[in-house]
This record gives structure tokens, sequence and C-alpha cells, in this order.
């Protein structure tokens, strides 16, 4: 069950962060999904990154909305606040928080029938809004909680577990959130640690909408042989278009990389994302041939992955909402009740 | 032509405007309005619009009342018909003896087939053909004529009038003079050609000092202004979306910066009303007070999220402003509809915590009321208004501030109150069957809690225990006595000693009023409960022990109060009987005069 707290004993050798805390200050509850799930990796994976990144667990607000994915947002960071909200509807309450407070991390976890089908409208408009926030699709092509039915991701052709074909096109969370206007969209595999891990650092140091759609096998219901979201699938056919590290803003870049075939992207904290090109002609910030590369190798019968599309220019829903840099939870009251004698010469008109 | 009637009324008449949406109409009713009220008569505006942008009809009804009556009048004295679609209708509307003013400027006798009215013709188009340049604003100056030809039939004061519209474009000077213009030419028609004054007047009093003239979603969004309300998601929807504008401007005003432009508030025009509560609720879970408007639509649509809100302890507000339903139903006509759908919205055992606004006044002050009691009570909290308070004036008192008022946030723990108390997200520690909470971000260690609409027991831990998932609900119900103690208390007005009474809500509060009078002026005497809110407190059901014959009148088909009443009170519900109003229109004093009536009459002979 997931009130199961882990025991929280570090071994003095553990490595610390700048904050002095070790990995385990970064955990949650015990998972509750069964053994080999893609999703306790990502879980792992965002537990890393929050650790590398050294953001006190407190700071981090974590959303989710219903199914395997949402339930995770459980299993880390147990000293954050986390909101289990209602199928599909996760990304409303993240603007409702955000609006309230923008110095909290946010980080959703979703799944695919959780954001691409009964949440696709509201995963569309804060993707409009670019809502600060790092958003994780954990991907596997199937609804796991009611036992395995299709979702809207499955390929086409690929199998159920009892034999049944999908014919209908996958929504690819990647093309869609880019042609949303996503300022930083990825795509990764659960079983990469080495690539998944960088890229929700870099996610969580944006500023604006990120996604990070994660290809999350599901070990119960879509992992058989005729399915296109198996380990085996996955590994065999995801395709790293770009290799990214991220670098935080104490970090010399050139002590830590200064090799050719590398560019350097900064972001609004002062931190940067060092991106060392595996295909030749992919560059993450020319929207105009990234939705073609996508598609292509989709054709192609693989996934592309990495950090696909980077917009760092735009401006976030707080900045063009022009709301104050106070958190709007912590303006006091004095300024926002105008008190009587404004009242009085409000009223003026309608006497 | 019909003989003049005999009866002289000043500050006693109804007059029925008929015109086409989108002709500046608008402006005309809102002059004529305003000059009454400005002369210290007490007046109110009801405004028939349809669902549409331009050219449907639509009519303004100005209603004077010498004695503050504030319901609609049905007996119509004057109509000014100016749209033809609707003329062979309005003529009909006139009451026998009362008077028809047209526009002459296209002959219609054919139409003219009343003897007990009184028909005057005015070439309004054609003196504004004459007189201005360009169709567009010939139209509108057409219907700014007509205010004037009123001016000079019901003696409306001429330098109010010009005052007024130098109110109305201070900011656009050129057309004080054009619609002064405008007014004249209908004033000196009148004044040439028929016998003005009518046998109704206008005449100065003073019964209007110190009362506005507001309607509720204004009234409404200054409240949610002065309530410190700073997240405001919302969808557009007919009739609440007045609402959202009226906080728009008032923060635009108040809470922006003037040189930076940034502003203390936020609004969020959502994808559709999911989102905006969905948004309303992860806001308040932050600490901001937030909150949405909508209408019955939206309440079904946001259903989910309310029980969400309802069982993970949230707070919301939500104002409802009610029209006519089901479904799409007549989105421009008001009718109290959502009461059971607001009272359990949701799945499964929920109930929340209902205000129940009367007029604009109290919709100011219950709009502040709603968020101290969401936060306190951390729950879902709706107002519900309909169309007639929230889309039209009504005369009322100046609203007031207190400026010592300090927000009740509830019980929110801080880092300080986390380093010496326990905290258990769901756990009953006062015995109100109130939990404490906390912000998200407060402190390192201590307070964290996960919020789940799934089972959870008193300490915030999933469960599926049924022993823990039953403690939990049972403290639920038991928050709602406690809801029941601290939500505005019912209005009760027992001057009678009789054993027959009233119970109503919302805006049927003026058409009780004045049914009372009519009443007690035959005899009939009637005491009178207006509920303010649900969970009903005791008082409800004190009054209802009182008397043997209690009529509970309301404006929806399904006696939807009367059913709460039963619901939730020791009612005998052989006591209640209803009268029920739901055709759009709002309600007037005549169905519960005749209505009850004929109820003691019936009594007398059995």
């Amino acid at each position: 069950m997931s009130y199961i707290a882990k025991p929280k004993v570090a071994h003095p050798k553990l490595p610390r962060n700048d904050l002095g805390l070790t990995r385990r200050d970064y955990e949650g509850g015990m998972s509750t999904l069964c053994a080999g799930c893609g999703h306790d990796a990502c879980t792992a994976a965002i537990t890393q990154a929050a650790f590398e990144l050294s953001i006190p667990p407190h700071r981090f607000a974590k959303m989710s909305g219903i199914g395997c994915s949402s339930k995770t947002t459980a299993y880390f960071m147990g000293n954050s606040h986390g909101f289990n909200s209602v199928h599909g509807r996760m990304p409303s309450v993240a603007t409702g928080a955000n609006a309230a407070n923008q110095d909290l991390h946010y980080i959703g976890v979703s799944g695919d029938g959780d954001s691409l089908s009964i949440g696709m409208g509201q995963f569309a408009h804060a993707i409009r809004r670019n809502l600060n926030m790092t958003y994780i699709i954990e991907n596997n092509g199937v609804y796991g909680l009611t036992k395995g039915q299709f979702s809207a991701s499955a390929d086409v052709g690929t199998k159920a577990k009892k034999g049944e074909m999908n014919e209908q096109p996958p929504i690819d969370p990647v093309s869609t959130a880019i042609t949303l206007g996503a300022t930083f969209v990825a795509r990764s595999f659960s079983g990469d640690k080495d690539q998944l891990v960088p890229l929700i650092k870099a996610a969580l140091s944006h500023k604006g909408f990120a996604l990070v759609d994660v290809l999350s096998p599901c070990v119960t219901f879509n992992d058989h042989e005729d399915s296109t979201k198996s380990y085996a699938y996955t590994r065999q056919f995801y395709h790293p278009a770009i290799h990214t590290d991220f670098v935080p803003p104490a970090q010399s870049i050139e002590a830590t990389y200064n090799e050719s075939g590398t560019a350097n992207i900064e972001l609004h904290d002062g931190s940067q994302i060092l991106l060392r090109k595996v295909q030749d002609d992919y560059d993450p910030t020319n929207k105009a041939n990234i939705l073609n590369h996508i598609q292509s190798k989709q054709q192609d019968g693989e996934f592309l992955t990495g950090l696909l599309y980077i917009d760092e220019g735009q401006k976030d829903f707080h900045a063009l909402n022009k709301t104050v840099s106070t958190p709007l939870n912590a303006v006091p009251y004095q300024e926002l009740c105008p008190g009587s004698d404004a009242l009085e010469s409000v009223l003026a008109r309608y006497k | 032509m019909a003989s003049q009637p005999t009866e002289k009324r000043v500050n006693n008449f109804t007059v029925k405007i008929a015109t086409a949406n989108g002709t500046g109409s608008a402006s005309a009713n809102g002059l004529i309005m305003k000059s009454l009220f400005r002369m210290g008569i007490p007046v109110s505006g009801k405004n028939y619009f349809p669902s549409n942008i331009q050219g449907m009809p639509t009519w303004y009804e100005i209603r004077a009342s010498r004695d503050g009556y504030i319901a609609r009048a049905e007996d119509v004295d004057m109509v000014i018909a100016m749209n033809a679609e609707t003329y062979v209708r309005d003529v009909q509307e006139v009451r026998s003896g009362g008077f028809l003013l047209y526009d002459s400027s296209w002959p219609r006798a054919n139409v003219l087939t009343r003897d007990d009215i009184t028909v005057l013709g005015v070439p309004l188009a054609q003196m504004c053909n004459e007189a201005f340049q360009g169709a567009r604003n010939r139209i509108l100056m057409k219907n700014i004529a007509y205010a004037g030809a009123l001016a000079a039939l019901i003696n409306l004061d001429m330098d109010i009038i010009r005052t007024l519209l130098g109110e109305t474009f201070r900011t656009k000077t050129h057309l004080i003079d054009s619609n002064m213009k405008a007014i004249e030419l209908g004033y000196n028609y009148a004044i040439e050609n028929f016998d003005c004054p009518l046998p109704f007047t206008a005449e100065k009093m003073d019964a209007t000092a110190g009362q506005l003239m507001i309607d509720g979603n204004t009234a409404a969004g200054l409240g949610a202004v002065y309530a410190g309300a700073t997240v405001a998601p919302w969808y557009p929807i007919t009739p609440s979306t007045s609402l959202m504008d009226a906080f728009k401007s008032f923060a635009e005003r108040l809470r922006k910066d003037p040189e930076t432009g940034e502003r203390k508030f936020t609004m969020i025009q959502a994808e559709d009303e999911l989102a905006a509560i969905g948004m309303v609720i992860g806001a308040n879970w932050n600490g901001a007070r937030a909150f949405t408007a909508t209408s019955g639509p939206g309440i079904s649509l946001m259903s989910e999220f309310i029980g969400l809100g309802y069982f993970t302890e949230t707070p919301a507000v939500l104002f409802d402003v009610q029209r006519v339903s089901p479904s799409t139903g007549m989105p421009t006509r008001t009718q109290q509809c959502d009461i059971m759908a607001a009272a359990y919205a949701s799945h499964g055992d929920t109930k929340h915590v209902v205000l129940f606004p009367a007029n604009p006044e109290e919709s100011f002050y219950f709009a502040v009321k709603a968020f101290d009691l969401a936060e306190r009570l951390q729950t879902p909290v709706f107002v519900l208004l309909d169309l007639d308070i929230g889309m039209n004036d009504w005369m009322c008192p100046m609203l007031e501030w207190d400026d010592s008022y300090t927000p009740d946030r509830g019980k929110v723990m801080s880092a300080e109150d986390l380093e010496t108390t326990e905290f258990y997200r769901y756990l009953d520690v006062d015995g109100d069957a109130i939990p404490y909470r906390t912000l998200p971000g407060t402190h390192p260690e201590k307070g964290a809690f996960f919020t789940r609409g799934s089972g959870h027991n008193k300490y915030g831990q999933y469960t599926e225990i049924s022993e823990e998932y039953v403690e939990v609900l049972d403290r639920l119900r038991r928050k709602t006595d406690t809801a029941a103690t601290l939500v505005p208390k019912a209005a009760i007005d027992e001057p009678f000693d009789t054993d027959m009474a009233i119970i109503s809500v919302g805006s049927c509060d003026g058409a009780v009023r004045e049914a009372r009078d009519h009443l007690s002026a035959q005899g009939i005497h009637l005491n009178y409960m207006r509920v303010k809110a649900f969970p009903f407190g005791q008082e409800v059901d004190d009054f209802m022990d009182r008397y043997e014959r209690i009529f509970v009148v309301e404006q929806n088909r399904d006696a939807q109060l009367k059913s709460l009443l039963i619901l939730e009170t020791r009612v005998e519900k052989a006591k209640l009987e209803s009268i029920l109003h739901y055709d759009g229109m709002p309600m007037s004093a005549k169905p519960i005069t005749v209505a009850i009536e004929k109820a003691v009459a019936k009594g007398e002979a059995a």
C-alpha cells in the first residue's frame, strides 16, 4: 500500500547534495505498482534529478491525475505536497496551484490515458499557457488499472495481450506538444536512466511548459511479443537524436565538456543544457525540421528520443498574465482589499 | 382612440420598451431608469433579452414604485413599441386604459385593433433621418429620441437627463450634444402633439438617497475583489460572464500597478468549466482565494471536481448565476433551478454549503462570506444568484465596507505551528469536524500531505479499510452540522399572530413582500421566512414548527427548495404548499397573491 513509508536509514557514506541531503531525502512511499513496471524507473529518475538539482523537496508540488502513472507521485519526495486529482484533469489543478504560487517547482506525472484521451483538452491548454511545470507522461500504450485496454498512444498494428490488434492511429504526445507551442519537448525511455535523468533536470530548470514523454513499458499488459511498447521493442527501436547533459549554474562548462560537435543552451536560471549531436542534422531549436524528422523516424518504426525541441525565449504563464513577482498566495490582504474609501469612489457611478 | 383614463397616478407606473437588440436601446432605457432614480423615485429595471447579438426582439421594463416595490409588475401602463416584428404582441401587453407609443414614420393602422388603449404615434425615424447622418447613428438616435418623448409624457426632469448624458459621455463630449438633440426632438414632438403629461407621471421625491442602482453580478465581482480573491479562472457562459468581467475591471482598477502594469490577481480563461473549477481547487489548495462563476450547464460539468473538493476538503467558491434549464434551456431567462444540483453536486454522499443572496446588496456581502466559509470549512461553497439578480439593475442600499475586517483563512498551520504541534490532515482535533491543513512549501520536513480523492483515513493516508473510510465520511457529515451554525441565518419576519407563513428564497423576495402587503390589505396575514443558506440552521426548523400552513415560493417546476426542506429538516411534508413560477420571467407578486387567495378561500370553504 502506498502509505507504507520506506525506512529512512541513510548510510553515512551516501552522497550528499549542496543542501546536505541524501537521495533518500527525495524518496517517497513504497511503490504499489507491478514488479518491473517502467514507472518505478521513472520515479527513480525523478528522485535522482531532484536530488542532483539540490532543490529542497518541500519546494516541489507533485501533481497527478488518475491511473498507474498518477499514483507514482506518492512514491517520491515524501516531504512534498502532492495532489492526486481527477482523471485527465491534473493540468487544470496544476494551473491553479501555479497561479497561486509561482515559486514552487511543479512536477506533473500523467499517463497516456490520462493525458491523451480523457485529458487531451487540458494537456493541450496547459501547453498553450506555457505553464511553468515539468509534465511527465509515463507512456505505455495501455490502461493498466482497468486491465489492458488500448490507450490513444497505442501504435497501429500493435497487439493487446489477448491478441486484439489496434488499427487506430496513435496520438503522439511529442509532435502534438510541439504543434501546440510547447517550449520544451523531450522523449526518453524508462530503461535509459543516463538519458532520462539529465532530461528531467533540464525540464525542471526550463521556465515554461516542459514535456518529457517517457516510454515506460507495462510489464503486466503490454510487454508481450507483438507489442510496440514492450521493453524489448523499445530497446531495439528507440533512437537518440541528440545527447543531452545538464549543467547547473555553478559549474563551468568548459571544464566539463570541451569537444567539438556540441552546442549549449542557457536556461533562465543560468544553468545550461549541453547537446551533443548524435545525428548530424538534428537541431532542437529548428521547429520546421523537427516534425519531419520525428515523423520520418516514426514511419520507420523508430522512436526518436532526447531533447527534441526547446525554445527558451517564450513568456511563461505568469509573464503572459503580468502577475506580480510575489506569489499571489503571499500578497498581504491589505494590498488586495481596496478599503472603504475606494468602495465609495468605485460606487459613485452607480448612484 | 380611447378616452383618457381618469385615474391620476404619481410615481407608480410601468413602462415596457420593445426594441431589437444591438440597436443601442440599452442606453436609452438606462437613461430613463436612471432619471427616475435621480428624481428620488424607487425604480427597477428588468431586461428581457434574447440569446443573440443583433436583430432579435428585446424588451426592457421599467417600474417606478412610490412604495418601493422592486419585483416585476405585471400591468404595463405604457408600451414603447419600436420593433415591428413584435408589434402585434406588444400592443396586447398594454393594460386596458394604458398607452402605446410607436414610431409613426411607418403607418401601422391595420394592427391597431384595440380601442381600450391610447395610441401615440411619434415619427421618430423620420425626424432622426432628417436631423442625423449615417445609418447606424440614425438608428441609435431614434432610440434616444423615444426617451425624449417619454420624458415629456411622464415629466422626467430634463436637467437630470442632461447631467446623466454628461456623465455617460464624459470622455466623448461631442456625443452629449447629439444625444441631447435627439432627446429634444422626441420631447418637443410630444409637447406639441400630445396632452402632456399623461395621467401617470413622475414627480421628484426623496426615496433613493443613499441607494445604488447596481446589478448582482457587478456587486458579486466587487465582493470577490474585497474578499481578497486573487485567482479567477472561468469559462464564458451567460448569464455569469458579467460577474467575471466586473471582477476583472475592478481588479484592473484597484490591483494593478499603474507604472509597471503588474497585477495582484490573475484571470484565466479556461478551456471549459471542468478546467475552471480544477484551477479554482488547485489555487485554493495552494492558499490563494480563488473562485469561478458559471451557470447551470457549468455546474453539471464541474460536478466531478466539486466532489473532489468536498472529499479532499479543499476550499472553493462558485458563483452560479442560474438560468432557465434543463439542458441549454433559455440562457437569457431566469430561474431558481439549481438548488438541488448545488446542494448535492457530484456522485456519492456529498452535501455543499449554498448561499442564496436575494439582491445585489447581498450578492456583495455573501461573496465575501463565501470565501470565509470556504476556508473555514475547507469545502466548496456555492453562491446562487440568478439572472434576475445578476443581470438586472436593482435599487439597493449603498454597499459598506468595514476596514477592520480580516479574512477568515481557516485552520492553516504555519511552519511555527508545525514545530510545536503534530499534524494529521484529516484529524478532528477541535471537535468541530474541521481538520487542519498546511500549504505546499511551508516546512522542510513537516506538514506535507498527499491530497487524494481516493479513500483516505484520518491521517491522510490511502485506505481501503472500511472502518477508516467510514470514520472520515462520518466526520464530513458532522462538518455539515458545523456549517449550519456558521452560514447566514434565515431572515424571519413575524409581525402577525397567524398560523400561516411563506417561505421563499433569493429573488422571490421582492414579489413575496409585495404579495404580503396586498394580502394583508384583504385581511390575509402571513408571516415570512427567507432562507439565506444551506445547510439550514436551527431557526429554519423552529420557524416551520410555529405554523400550520406554509407556502413555499420558488422559481422552478419541481419545488426544489420545498424538497430540500423536506429532506433536511423535521418539517411535516403536508404543511408545505408550493407556489411555483418557472416561465423564465422574474417573479411578480401576482401569482403569489392569486395562489394564496385561492388556497385560503378553499381552506375556508372546507
